[in-house]
């Protein structure tokens, strides 16, 4: 009830602020599991790609974050348990002994659709457009070719929520869909991340300052 | 209301009822394949009621309701312009003063009547104050066109749009309590002149008049349209403080100011590489797709009113 209640708030204020503008180019917002993987600029970036699914493809979309940062408190425990669904992983490696992809292979597993940034981490630089990937989101589909890989373009959420800047701007984003992707049979890692890249810039605006 | 408003918005009524009428009948002959021109139509159309219906609204609120409602116009417009122009980390400050502090004090100086203040707010104290926040950033890159995306920004969404309410401030003897009616002028003049363009531009359009900013302005267009919304302009005198050839002179004045108006936006959209400023309005694009016209009429109207009716 509450928890229906916080997600209904989070995404009246995404939408409030972002005018959140979703274009599915490539593909249709069909209820497959996918993993939606996207260009990572700002904390926002998760809430803004999991608020503009629709409902039915939302409530299987589980977005992946850092255990280090969501993991501590009761007020974000709370949000990315309850409300976001999001799968915890522990990006510094504490446990050296156990995977950190495992609690994605679960959720795959398990039939839930991810939401991933394969940068690994924010974007800073207003020069590069994308990070290099990390090799996880390669692990993850090999381990599951059938699931889809749809890149996601977030544009402009990065001037509505600068880093350390406290208000929003109240900028318009659009959320870009891309046509979905899955690994050749014998792609090599490099060769599946670069295309994984491609494709996400492909949906990106041609020229920015 | 008084009695001509309520006349001046069942002939508008009318008029939608009449254009509502002529898209379902060209909707009917076309059949049932999909006509991308005839649809784009009848969503212009259904728009059209819903802005008439917002702005018929807000008059019957008063003042206060149409000062907020522009506001809101001011809003949204200034926020596709800084969406469709870049701009860097270090303009943050510059930005954020610009949707939190000098949009509203524009609306509050207008509402407190503030002419001295609200006619220079932007174009002198914003000017000087928003590049010295942005270079308190430290970043030098391309810092002149930055700058000049913020100013243009403020000019055209929160200066200029907010001359429209402003013309609530005119004192004009014996026109005492109608200065709503001076705002639906100028609006339906500047619009319908948009609309006159586009249809007699669909109708007899053939040379073009600026093919490199807009495909869709030609000759014809311009001129039917121009000449026939400054007709309207004149027999809508009785609206206005105007005798029916001063009101006929003064809607060819702001019909060729949006005119212009068209045309910079144009201009500054195709710089960009889009078609529209956004998507908010079905049909027409973004506020700013619908307002660049007023945009440019507004506040040289403002003037021209000020300077010759104002005591």
């Amino acid at each position: 009830m509450l928890e229906t209640l916080v997600a209904y708030s989070v995404i009246a204020g995404a939408r409030a602020v972002t005018g959140m503008r979703s274009l599915w180019l490539g593909t249709t917002p069909i209820a497959r599991q996918r993993i939606y993987y996207a260009n990572h600029a700002s904390h926002g970036d998760f809430v803004l790609l999991w608020a503009s699914l629709p409902p039915a493809l939302r409530k299987h979309a589980r977005p992946v974050a850092g255990a280090d940062y969501w993991g501590k408190g009761t007020l974000r425990r709370f949000l990315i348990d309850k409300v976001f669904k999001g799968v915890l992983i522990d990006r510094q490696r504490t446990d050296p002994s156990r995977n950190p992809l495992e609690p994605m292979f679960e959720a795959l597993s398990a039939g839930d659709s991810l939401i991933l940034f394969p940068e690994g981490t924010r974007n800073l630089d207003d020069e590069v457009k994308l990070l290099p990937f990390k090799s996880g989101i390669y692990h993850l589909s090999k381990a599951h070719p059938q699931v889809e890989l749809v890149p996601v373009w977030i544009d402009n959420l990065k001037r509505v929520m600068p880093k350390g800047k406290v208000l929003p701007l109240p900028l318009l984003c659009t959320v870009s869909f891309g046509a979905p992707l899955t690994v050749g049979e014998d792609e090599s890692k490099e060769a599946f991340l670069d295309r994984l890249s491609q494709a996400l810039l492909e949906l990106a605006p041609k020229e920015e300052i | 209301m008084d009695q001509h408003t309520v006349m001046l918005f069942a002939g508008i009524g009318g008029l939608l009822v009449l254009a509502s009428l002529v898209g379902f009948v060209l909707k009917w002959r076309a059949g049932p394949d999909s006509n991308a021109v005839i649809d784009n139509l009848n969503a212009r159309i259904n728009a059209w009621w819903v802005m008439v219906a917002v702005i018929g609204s807000a008059f019957l609120l008063g003042q206060t309701a149409v000062i907020l409602l522009f506001y809101g116009v001011s809003f949204y417009a200034l926020r596709e312009f800084i969406t469709l122009t870049p701009t860097r980390h270090s303009d943050y400050p510059a930005l954020v003063a610009a949707f939190y502090a000098v949009l509203p004090v524009q609306y509050l100086l207008i509402a407190f009547n503030w002419y001295g203040m609200f006619s220079i707010f932007i174009p002198v104290y914003v000017f000087l104050l928003l590049p010295t926040l942005a270079s308190l950033g430290g970043d030098t890159t391309r810092f002149l066109e930055r700058a000049s995306k913020v100013q243009w920004g403020l000019m055209l969404a929160v200066f200029c749009i907010s001359f429209v309410p402003a013309l609530m401030t005119l004192d004009i003897p014996g026109f005492e309590g109608r200065h709503l009616l001076l705002i639906a002028y100028l609006v339906i003049v500047v619009q319908l002149s948009d609309v006159l363009q586009y249809v007699c531009g669909k109708l007899f359009g053939k040379r073009k008049i600026a093919p490199n900013l807009s495909p869709s302005k030609t000759v014809e267009g311009f001129v039917g349209g121009l000449a026939l919304a400054t007709l309207i302009g004149a027999a809508l005198w009785w609206i206005t403080p105007f005798t029916p050839w001063q009101a006929g002179l003064i809607a060819l004045l702001i019909n060729l100011l949006g005119f212009f108006g068209g045309l910079v936006m144009s201009a500054i959209k195709r710089d960009r590489g889009v078609k529209d400023w956004g998507h908010m309005i079905e049909g027409h694009g973004g506020m700013l797709d619908r307002l660049d016209s007023v945009c440019f009429a507004a506040p040289i109207f403002f003037h021209v009113v000020r300077y010759w009716w104002v005591r």
